[in-house]
């Protein structure tokens, strides 16, 4: 199968899936939901009594609700993908004369655009609070960067239990962990204020170093070796879930 | 016979685990003809069809689908190919034309609007070409899934159990598509676990009973394979029905 069939197939199923997204706005709707919700409640209701950074707490909130939208905006991804398995439609694609990997790649791709486009509703909604930045043009194309790459790292996680799972239920039930990570890590507050374990656990995973980058960032501060842990955690868990999905792929579909 | 077989296959075997699905299975479909896989439920009629499709691998055995192996020429095979799925595989979001345009888009046709058109007419389906597919019917479902099968007319068409879950007008409708799909010179590879279906739209039957084929012929042949009925006052020719029960029956004694 030729490069241009896959870019042509590909192309071709991600205007059907982009579709399902237009066509059911529903999904865009409950994946910001439920960041928009903790925008508000910790901005209006807990951000008086915390004390974290120097400017407005919306600023110091966002880039870690921006990882939450993502990773409630995934766990469509893998309801999607199971869906398409069970009904017979993937197997169809695949008994057709096109490049079968564009059937997968179709998948990630939306998951790409539709985490996007909550993650921009988001943050209109945070400049409606009052998010402020004075980022110049590189900062916000290398926070646009990270998001991508740590959408494509989860997105290829979603794509195992999309993969794997029994029921819709379960291929969705995965993404919850990964919604309450950012709780632990410097997200809503400064670490420095978690009892010890807890403390070495929030510092030591990945939201933590992603979040500080994304800040440091949008306060025009020196990005320091945040952001190249950052990038490590997005490109390891991006390899070891693009490995693992592509195992399950194999597994459940011959050849 | 294998020069003008669309379909060939033999010896082919196939395990799910421990559990032995195909053991060494054996028939030949005629280009242009309309050949019926008859079965019981498991009786592994779909693993056939999943093996032909490229969907599945074979444990043992070699199969060729317009003159291509199975086995190594999975992309020739797939060119050649159609397979309309147990289960109406359509896009529910899309309408009935978006999801005959996208068929036809991903098979690299030319024109994929004209070619939508020309199949909603053909299967009656122009009023509803626009409505998302979730407001079908199970019968225009059914029609548009085959529908979808003919885009590029491709030469081999696979139909696995197509009238399963239909009321009996839906499935008139699709015994209408299916004959004139042979009509235009498609060879038909048929699955169905309903005999009169097989009766009514095969030129050639073949009975798949754990994992082997036991009979294989056309429908006279397999009445001929019944003693003939002694004739009282009514004659009664032996219905496909009695002729299944009847090798199964044979083979089940043989066994034990």
């Amino acid at each position: 199968m030729t490069i241009a069939h896959f870019f042509g197939d590909t192309s071709v199923l991600l205007g059907r899936s982009l579709r399902h997204i237009t066509r059911s706005l529903d999904t865009i709707i409950t994946t910001t939901i439920m960041p928009i919700a903790f925008l508000l409640l910790f901005v209006y209701v807990f951000g008086g009594a915390i004390q974290a950074g120097s400017g407005p707490y919306v600023n110091y909130l966002l880039p870690g609700i921006l990882l939450i939208t993502i990773a409630s905006g995934i766990s469509y991804t893998a309801f999607r993908l199971f869906l398409d398995l069970q009904s017979g439609i993937f197997e169809r694609f695949h008994s057709m004369p096109i490049a079968r990997s564009s059937v997968l790649w179709a998948h990630v791709l939306t998951s790409l655009v539709a985490n996007l486009v909550a993650v921009a509703v988001v943050v209109l909604v945070a400049l409606l609070m009052g998010f402020r930045s004075g980022a110049g043009l590189l900062a916000w194309l290398a926070i646009a960067g990270v998001l991508i790459l740590f959408t494509l790292a989860l997105t290829w996680i979603a794509v195992i239990p999309g993969i794997t799972a029994k029921s819709a239920d379960g291929a969705s039930a995965f993404a919850y962990p990964l919604i309450f990570l950012p709780f632990i890590s410097s997200a809503f507050v400064p670490t420095e204020t978690m009892p010890g374990p807890v403390r070495w656990f929030a510092e030591n995973q990945p939201v933590t170093s992603i979040v500080n980058a994304i800040r440091d960032l949008f306060d025009q501060q020196p990005v320091g070796v945040d952001l190249w842990v950052a990038l490590a955690w997005c490109v390891g868990i991006l390899v070891l879930a693009y490995g693992l999905a592509m195992r399950a792929y194999r597994r459940r579909i011959a050849t | 016979m294998t020069t003008d077989a669309a379909i060939r296959v033999r010896g082919l075997e196939k395990a799910y685990g421990e559990v032995s699905v195909l053991r060494g299975v054996d028939f030949d479909v005629a280009r242009g003809s309309i050949f019926a896989l008859l079965g019981s439920n498991g009786a592994g009629k779909t693993t056939v069809v999943k093996i032909l499709s490229t969907l599945l691998k074979a444990d043992a055995g070699a199969s060729g689908v317009n003159g291509f192996d199975v086995a190594t020429q999975g992309a020739q095979v797939r060119a050649s190919i159609s397979l309309t799925g147990q289960f109406a595989a359509v896009d529910e979001i899309l309408s009935g034309r978006e999801n005959l345009v996208l068929v036809a888009r991903l098979r690299h046709l030319p024109d994929p609007g004209a070619i939508a058109d020309d199949l909603l007419e053909r299967f009656s389906l122009t009023e509803a070409a626009g409505r998302p597919v979730s407001t079908y019917s199970g019968g225009m479902r059914r029609r548009l899934d085959i529908a979808m099968s003919l885009v590029g007319e491709p030469p081999v068409i696979f139909l696995d159990e197509p009238t399963t879950g239909l009321d009996p007008q839906a499935r008139l409708e699709v015994w209408r598509a299916v004959r004139q799909l042979a009509d235009q010179g498609a060879t038909v590879l048929l699955t169905t676990q309903y005999l009169d279906e097989a009766e009514q739209l095969a030129g050639r039957i073949a009975i798949l009973h754990e994992g082997r084929i036991i009979v294989d012929g056309t429908l006279a042949e397999l009445k001929a394979l019944l003693p003939p009925t002694r004739v009282e006052y009514v004659e009664k020719q032996p219905t496909l029905e009695e002729v299944f029960l009847a090798v199964v029956g044979e083979s089940r004694e043989a066994k034990e």
